[in-house]
C-alpha cells in the first residue's frame, strides 16, 4: 500500500512536469523585469525578424528571435505571462467562488433554490461562450478588469453544474442523514459534511478553469479586445505572429507552444491535485 | 413513567395515495429492546425514519402520534423537535461505510456531536469517546481516531458507529439492520456488543431486522410488520412459544435450524399470503386519516 502510494503521488511525473512548468512560468512572470533579457517594448528596426538562437543570423541576447518591429520575443513572452497569470487567478477564482457556492446550494437544498439556479444555468449555457465573452467585453469596455469579469460571468456555470451534481449525491448519503438526526442545521451540514467531499472536484475545476481563462484571454487579445495598452499578451503576440508567418514563423510558434503548455499543465495539475485532496484515492 | 417511545396509530402515504404505514402502534419502554421484524419492503425503515424525523420528502404522515418520553413530536415546532430528537435518540445504521463521512477523520466526526450539539468541552468529549471505544473493544484508539473511514474494516466502522451512538447517552437508539452489511463472523460479535452496551447503559432500542434468529437473541418484545401493518406483537419468548398470527408461524417455520437446514428454503404458504392480503384490504377499506 505504501509503495503504491508513493508511486501514485510522490513521484507522479504528471504532477511534477505540469507543476514544474507552471512554477517556472509563474516565477518568470513575477520577476519579469529582472529576468527578461531585453525591454519588451523596445523597437529596433535594425534588429527586425531575427531568428532564434540556433539559426544563422541570430544575435546573442535575443534567444527566441525578434518580431517584425525588432522587439525581443522571449522578453515579450515573459511579460505576457504576467497578464496571463493575473487573468487566470482572478477570473478562475471569481468564477469558482460564484459557481461553487450556487452549485452547493442548489445541489444540497434542492427544491426551489435548485429550480431557480438550474434555470439560470440553462439560460446561460445557451450562449456560445466565446461570442458571449466578446459581447461582454464590448459592453464592459476593454481592459484587464473587464476581461476578468467577463470570464467569471461566463464560466461560473461550469463550477455550478459539476458541484450541484456532486452535492446532490452527497445530500442522499447516510452521514448527512445522521447529522440531521443529531440536530445540525442545514447550513452547518452543507459546510461540514458536504463541502469537504466536493473540495477535490472544486480544486480540479479551478485549475482547469485557470487554463481556460488563459485561452479566453488569448482569444480576446487575438481579436484585439483585451488589454488596450500595448503591453504584450500571449494572444496579441500570436495575432502579430500570424501576420508574419512566412517571414518569421517563430513569432507565431513560440507563443503558441507557451500557451498550449500552460493550458495543458493547468488541467493536468488539477487532476493530480484532485487525487491528492481525496482521502479515498490518496 | 411514560414510555421511551410511544407510536400511536401512525399512518403514512406516498404521493400516489398508497399507504406505506397502516395505523402502526408500538411502544418501547425505558431500557427495553423492541424488535421490529418483517420482510423487505414491509416499512421497518420507514418507522425508524419517522421517529428520527428524516422521512423522505415524498412520504407524508397523515395520522397518528409519536411520543418520545411523553413529549408529542407533532406538537413541537421544527426546531424544538430537532433538539429533542438530537438529544434523546441516536441511530445505528445498516451500512457502516456510507454512514461515515469519507473525507473526515473518525475522531472529529465522533466528538463533533458532543461538542456542538450537547455543548460539552472538547476534553470531556474526547475522554468520553475514548471510553466508548474501549467499551466496543477497540484496542488502538489513537490510530482509529486519526483514520479516515476507508482505512478501517467494516466491523471496525460499525464498532465506531455503535460507540458514537452510545456516546451521547441517548434514551432511545434506533438500530436499522445493524449487522446485515457485515460478514457472518463479524455479525455475531457486533450483535453481542450492542446487547452488552444496551445492558450497561440501560438504553432502549428499537431493533429493526428481518432475522428472527436475531430477534430471539436480543429483544424482550417483538412487533411483526407486514405491508406497513403490525400483524402481531408479543413478548419475544411468547412469540416463539405460541405465535398467534399465521404469518408469524410461517416466518418462524422459515427460520433456519441446524436440525432442519432445508426449512429455510420453505416459502411462506399461499393461503397465509392470501389471508394477509384480505386483512390489509379490509383495514384499508373503511380507513380515513383521522386528521391531516
Ligand atoms: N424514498 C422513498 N420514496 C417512496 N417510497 C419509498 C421510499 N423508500 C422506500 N419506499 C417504499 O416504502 C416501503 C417501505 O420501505 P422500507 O424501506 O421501510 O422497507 P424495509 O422494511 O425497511 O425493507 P428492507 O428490509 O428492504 O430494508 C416500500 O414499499 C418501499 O418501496
Ligand atoms: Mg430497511
Amino acid at each position: 500500500m505504501d509503495e503504491a502510494r508513493i508511486a501514485r503521488c510522490g513521484l507522479s511525473p504528471r504532477l511534477w512536469l505540469a507543476g514544474g512548468w507552471l512554477l517556472l512560468a509563474l516565477l518568470a512572470a513575477i520577476f519579469a523585469p529582472l529576468i527578461a533579457p531585453q525591454d519588451p517594448l523596445a523597437q529596433d528596426l535594425m534588429l527586425e525578424r531575427l531568428p532564434p538562437f540556433w539559426l544563422d543570423g541570430a544575435e546573442p541576447g535575443y534567444w527566441l528571435g525578434t518580431d517584425s518591429l525588432g522587439r525581443d520575443l522571449l522578453s515579450r513572452l515573459i511579460f505576457g505571462g504576467r497578464i496571463a497569470f493575473i487573468v487566470a487567478f482572478a477570473a478562475a477564482t471569481s468564477a469558482c467562488l460564484l459557481g461553487s457556492t450556487l452549485g452547493l446550494i442548489a445541489g444540497y437544498f434542492g427544491g426551489w433554490p435548485d429550480r431557480i439556479i438550474s434555470r439560470i444555468v440553462d439560460v446561460w449555457m445557451a450562449f456560445p461562450p466565446v461570442l458571449f465573452a466578446i459581447l461582454l467585453v464590448a459592453v464592459l469596455g476593454t481592459g484587464l478588469s473587464s476581461v476578468i469579469l467577463a470570464i467569471a460571468i461566463i464560466d461560473w456555470t461550469r463550477f455550478c453544474r459539476v458541484i450541484r451534481a456532486e452535492a446532490m449525491g452527497q445530500s442522499r448519503m447516510d452521514y448527512v442523514e445522521n447529522a440531521r438526526i443529531a440536530g445540525y442545521g442545514r447550513v452547518g451540514i452543507m459546510l461540514r459534511e458536504v463541502l469537504p467531499n466536493v473540495v477535490p472536484s472544486i480544486v480540479a475545476l479551478l485549475s482547469l478553469e485557470m487554463g481556460i481563462a488563459v485561452i479566453v484571454e488569448a482569444i480576446l487579445s487575438f481579436v484585439n479586445l483585451s488589454i488596450s495598452t500595448d503591453d504584450p499578451t500571449w494572444g496579441s503576440i500570436i495575432a502579430e505572429g500570424r501576420l508574419s508567418i512566412h517571414q518569421a514563423w517563430w513569432v507565431l510558434v513560440f507563443p503558441l507552444i507557451t500557451l498550449i503548455l500552460t493550458v495543458l499543465s493547468f488541467s493536468q495539475f488539477g487532476e493530480a491535485l484532485k487525487t491528492r485532496f481525496d482521502p479515498v484515492l490518496r | 413513567m411514560s414510555a421511551c417511545l410511544d407510536i400511536h396509530r401512525l399512518s403514512a402515504v406516498l404521493p400516489n395515495g398508497q399507504r406505506v404505514l397502516r395505523s402502526v402502534s408500538l411502544t418501547v419502554q425505558p431500557g427495553e429492546v423492541r424488535a421490529l421484524v418483517g420482510e423487505s419492503g414491509a416499512g421497518k425503515t420507514m418507522i425508524g425514519k419517522a421517529v428520527l424525523g428524516v422521512l423522505p420528502k415524498s412520504v407524508r404522515i397523515v395520522e397518528g402520534e409519536m411520543l418520545i418520553e411523553g413529549e408529542d413530536l407533532g406538537r413541537l415546532d421544527a426546531k424544538a423537535r430537532r433538539t429533542l430528537i438530537g438529544a434523546r435518540t441516536a441511530l445505528i445504521p445498516q451500512d457502516p461505510l456510507t454512514a461515515l463521512n469519507p473525507s473526515r477523520r473518525i475522531g472529529p466526526q465522533m466528538t463533533d456531536r458532543l461538542v456542538r450539539i450537547l455543548g460539552w468541552s472538547a476534553e470531556r468529549a474526547d475522554q468520553r469517546i475514548r471510553q466508548l471505544l474501549d467499551e466496543v473493544h477497540i484496542r488502538d484508539p489513537e490510530r482509529v481516531l486519526k483514520s479516515y473511514p476507508h482505512e478501517l474494516s467494516g466491523g471496525m466502522r460499525q464498532r465506531v458507529l455503535i460507540a458514537a451512538a452510545f456516546a451521547a447517552e441517548p434514551r432511545l437508539i434506533v438500530a436499522d439492520e445493524p449487522t446485515t452489511a457485515l460478514d457472518v463472523t463479524v455479525q455475531k460479535q457486533i450483535l453481542r456488543l450492542i446487547a452488552q452496551l444496551q445492558r450497561d447503559h440501560g438504553t432502549a432500542i428499537l431493533f429493526v431486522t428481518h432475522d428472527l434468529g436475531v430477534v430471539a437473541k436480543i429483544s424482550q418484545k417483538v412487533s411483526v410488520l407486514y405491508a406497513g401493518k403490525v400483524v402481531e406483537e408479543a413478548e419475544t419468548a411468547q412469540l416463539f412459544a405460541a405465535p398467534q398470527h399465521p404469518y408469524t408461524r410461517a416466518l418462524i417455520a422459515a427460520t433456519p435450524r441446524y436440525t432442519d437446514p432445508f426449512a429455510s428454503l420453505r416459502p411462506v404458504d399461499e393461503s397465509v399470503l392470501a389471508g394477509l392480503a384480505a386483512e390489509i384490504a379490509a383495514a384499508d377499506k373503511g380507513w380515513r386519516p383521522s386528521h391531516g
